[in-house]
């Protein structure tokens, strides 16, 4: 018995850590009950997961069945091969580029650097809004003043052309691109959103049971704001996943990135060698990356509105 | 308000209110200028007695709420001072106020909002035992232990979370919480008027006997006059954020001079047929305390408004020995 209860009681004896990776793992069990409900999420799921698939293949392929000389997605050429690009065959599943590098391996290696920047740009722009917008919504006034309309400016901005601009500027890779677009996200509309749902937090009562326990500013904001705001920044991430995947594609079209190989790319290469409205015998030159980029988009995007039923109560049917 | 209207104070205060106003700001337009004031407490003067009850009851929006988060400085306050044991708690610095809140503890209204939905219990429970960096984790553990026992719970509740309660689970929850600090003052903000009447009895005793282990003294907020009468030992009556009749308990359930006490007193329902008594129905609605009508606030309601009432506000005034009524009829 009195082993019982002391492991009922451990909650307070371990560290807070392991406290907050249980109740993460709680949470996680409970709101995927409810998530499997929404058959749009669980379709986007899926679809993520072969993404994922794909980004795991592409190194474990080159190792081992393909022939970097010839598969490489940047530098490969299949000299056995004529004329480039070549119509797809057994030995390349998508057909060749017109720089003669293997379209498959290439949509492949573009959906490991998709997934990357997608998801740090997320991270980004998560960790900005969240930040933000607790901090507005609590201390309010001129604080608050502030980043409200710094908000409402950088709603207004046209991202992809910002994005132009910008690359005038300074040269973007995969992570200045995530950076850079993270926190565009990051101090434009998810922080509205984000700042209003703390708003609604920081009037609970438990607010001011923690404030009467003595609880500095900071202790409210990290243990009970920041918690509370976590479901809905994590549905945000989703979007944003979405919206960096575009941009990417977007200035890669353009020739404004300094990577090595994107769907973006893909799409540019074949439209710099004139073979965009070629005719549908070249289409296997866009047609994949293209996909991919719908695709990715598409089940990210998915995933949030399930996800938004699941954490907006209103949306939930019950 | 001349010096003769307020309370005597004695060694045996814990709390001492004096003069205390809290008004809300009214702001419209544009640019946020600032129309009017709510005047949701306006000049109040009170003492709380160490291991008393003092009810406070009055109908919805008269500032009892605002009252009580005032004087544990939950708002700031407009003017006026509250010590406790002597100690004015509006002028700490705060290091000071952050040591004297142990001391000072509060129990909402709201079961469901008033925990965190995403902390286990026994986290929100010992919260204030960590922000003042009370005991190492084992001897959190055992006051943790102890106070789920204290307000009726089993230990194994310590690390569930808030929704797998029921409300009257919650507000022991609640209790549990106010209690860790080992406080010697609690505010009780409608405790009861949310949960089932069934409920409310057990919490009331449970509050009771808390008092007695833990030498409480409350201040317990309600629109009910059953639970004041059950649980307090002087009851203050508030009208628009005026206390208009402060009296011990018994004396003002017997005996209420204020005609809104009256009005009041005539609205708890009677089970007992032979007690029927003559229903006071009060015209109209509460005025606006944004702009409270002159002198007493009460005369365009009441049914006793005569010639001084419309034109100077009655001060409060000790009628007979603890009995402090705020009505010209007194004079």
């Amino acid at each position: 018995m009195a082993e019982i209860t002391k492991s009922q009681l451990s909650g307070l004896t371990e560290p807070i850590w392991r406290i907050r990776l249980r109740l993460l793992r709680r949470s996680f069990i409970e709101n995927w009950r409810l998530f499997r409900e929404y058959p749009i999420g669980m379709i986007g799921l899926g679809i993520i997961a072969v993404f994922g698939l794909m980004a795991v293949a592409h190194p474990i392929l080159m190792e081992y069945v393909w022939e970097p000389r010839v598969y490489d997605p940047v530098i490969g050429y299949d000299i056995s091969i004529l004329a480039h690009p070549s119509q797809p065959s057994s030995t390349h599943i998508l057909g060749t580029d017109p720089l003669g590098r293997d379209v498959l391996s290439q949509l492949l290696y573009g959906t490991r650097f998709g997934f990357s920047l997608g998801i740090s740009a997320a991270l980004v722009s998560v960790i900005v809004s969240t930040s933000i917008g607790a901090l507005s919504a609590y201390y309010g006034g001129i604080v608050d003043v502030f980043f409200m309309r710094l908000a409402d400016v950088v709603i207004m901005l046209p991202f992809i052309a910002i994005l132009i601009v910008l690359s005038a500027l300074i040269e973007f890779n995969g992570l200045s691109l995530a950076l850079v677009y993270g926190i565009l996200v990051g101090f434009g509309g998810q922080t509205i959103v984000i700042k209003s749902q703390a708003l609604s937090i920081k009037v609970k009562p438990y607010i001011e049971a923690a404030r009467a326990a003595g609880g500095s500013d900071g202790h409210i904001i990290f243990t009970h704001l920041i918690p509370n705001l976590m479901p809905l920044s994590f549905l945000y991430m989703m979007f944003t996943v979405t919206g960096a995947v575009f941009a990417e594609a977007a200035l890669s079209f353009f020739g404004l990135l300094n990577i090595r190989m994107s769907w973006g790319i893909m799409i540019n290469t074949a439209q710099a060698a004139g073979y965009l409205l070629a005719g549908p015998e070249y289409l296997h030159l866009m047609l994949p990356a293209g996909l991919a980029i719908t695709m990715l988009c598409s089940s990210f995007y998915m995933v949030g509105r399930a996800l938004d039923e699941v954490v907006n109560p209103r949306l939930r049917q019950r | 308000m001349s010096q003769s209207s307020e309370p005597p104070i004695n060694e045996k205060t814990l709390i001492e209110v004096k003069n205390l106003k809290k008004y809300f700001p009214v702001k419209s337009g544009i640019l946020q200028r600032i129309r009017g004031w709510v005047k949701a407490v306006d000049d109040v003067s009170f003492v709380i007695e160490e291991g008393e009850t003092l009810g406070l009851v009055g109908e919805s929006g008269c500032g009892k709420t605002t009252l009580g988060r005032t004087m544990l400085r939950l708002v700031e306050s407009t003017a006026g001072k509250v010590f406790f044991r002597g100690l004015n708690i509006f002028e700490l610095s705060p290091q000071e106020l952050k040591s004297m809140r142990r001391n000072l503890q509060i129990i909402f209204q709201d079961p469901y909002s008033s925990l965190d939905p995403s902390l286990a219990i026994g986290e929100q429970i010992t919260e204030g035992l960590r922000i003042h960096s009370i005991g190492d984790r084992e001897e959190r553990r055992e006051v943790l232990k102890e106070l789920l026992h204290h307000v009726g719970l089993e230990d194994y509740h310590a690390k569930r979370y808030p929704h797998e309660f029921s409300g009257g689970q919650r507000q022991r929850i609640g209790i549990a919480r106010a209690l860790a600090l080992r406080p010697v003052f609690i505010v009780c903000d409608e405790p009861v008027s949310a949960l089932d009447v069934s409920i409310q009895a057990q919490i009331l005793n449970l509050l009771k006997d808390l008092q007695r282990d833990f030498n409480l003294t409350y201040l317990f907020i309600a629109h009910n006059m059953g639970a004041i009468e059950h649980i307090s030992d002087r009851v203050a009556v508030m009208y628009l954020g005026k206390i208009v009749e402060l009296a011990p308990r018994d004396q003002l359930f017997k005996n209420p001079f204020h005609p809104y006490t009256q009005a009041l007193m005539s609205a708890i329902p009677s089970a007992d047929h032979h007690r029927h008594k003559q229903r006071i129905i009060l015209a109209g609605d509460v005025p606006s305390p944004l702009d409270p009508p002159s002198g007493c606030r009460f005369h365009p309601r009441c049914p006793a408004a005569f010639k001084p009432c419309p034109i100077e506000e009655p001060p409060l005034k000790e009628i007979s020995p603890g009995h402090w009524v705020a009505c010209w009829l007194m004079e």
